[in-house]
């Protein structure tokens, strides 16, 4: 049983490798944050089927705090990283 | 029974992660990638969570589940439009077919 969600766990883990891609390739500061809200989520559900497949509740937790700061990066990104200075690479990297 | 009908909803899951991290790569503007990311993962989380919430032996782990999925729904939702927003304003066009 155990492995089962585990395997899950790891085809998700997988999905996150690929879209490292994206945070390698940007074009724009935003794309990359994109993919690593994207981990927020593969992240939640990978921690959510450890729980059940290691019996360890303390993992819910860790997902829960996962689901609160993934909203949090991201406002915290477009508010105040994203800065202006990113602008020209921005614009130039949509053809 | 329970246990197994729990798998087949985590095992339906999977499909929708995947095709998030398709789209993350494959579409080619920021517009259509938010789209892919923050539509797809939220439903194969979703799924996973229904899996686990039927599984559940007590109510207060199918509350928890639904909690988080909830919380991840609702910054997804939320960062979602801001990145867009931010990006309209910073005169990144949406693409369109030449």
């Amino acid at each position: 049983m155990t492995d089962f969600y585990v395997g899950v766990a790891l085809i998700l883990l997988l999905t996150v490798v690929a879209g490292l891609i994206r945070v390698l390739r940007g074009p724009t500061a935003a794309d990359r944050m994109m993919a690593a809200q994207l981990f927020g989520t593969c992240g939640v559900a990978i921690l959510l089927l450890l729980t059940r497949g290691s019996g360890q509740l303390i993992f819910e937790d860790v997902a829960l705090v996962f689901a609160l700061l993934g909203a949090l990066s991201t406002v915290a990104f477009v508010r105040r990283a994203w800065k202006a200075g990113d602008l020209k690479s921005d614009t130039e990297g949509l053809k | 029974m329970r246990e197994l009908a729990g798998m087949m909803l985590i095992v339906f899951g999977i499909p929708f992660f995947l095709s998030g991290t398709i789209g993350l790569l494959r579409l080619p503007d920021i517009y259509t990638r938010l789209h892919a990311l923050t539509k797809a993962d939220n439903i194969g989380l979703g799924f996973v969570v229904l899996g686990l919430a039927v599984q559940a032996t007590s109510w207060l782990e199918v509350v928890k589940l639904l909690l988080i999925w909830f919380l991840v729904l609702l910054a997804g939702a939320t960062s979602c439009h801001l990145v867009a927003d931010a990006a309209l304003q910073r005169n990144i066009r949406p693409w369109t077919k030449e």
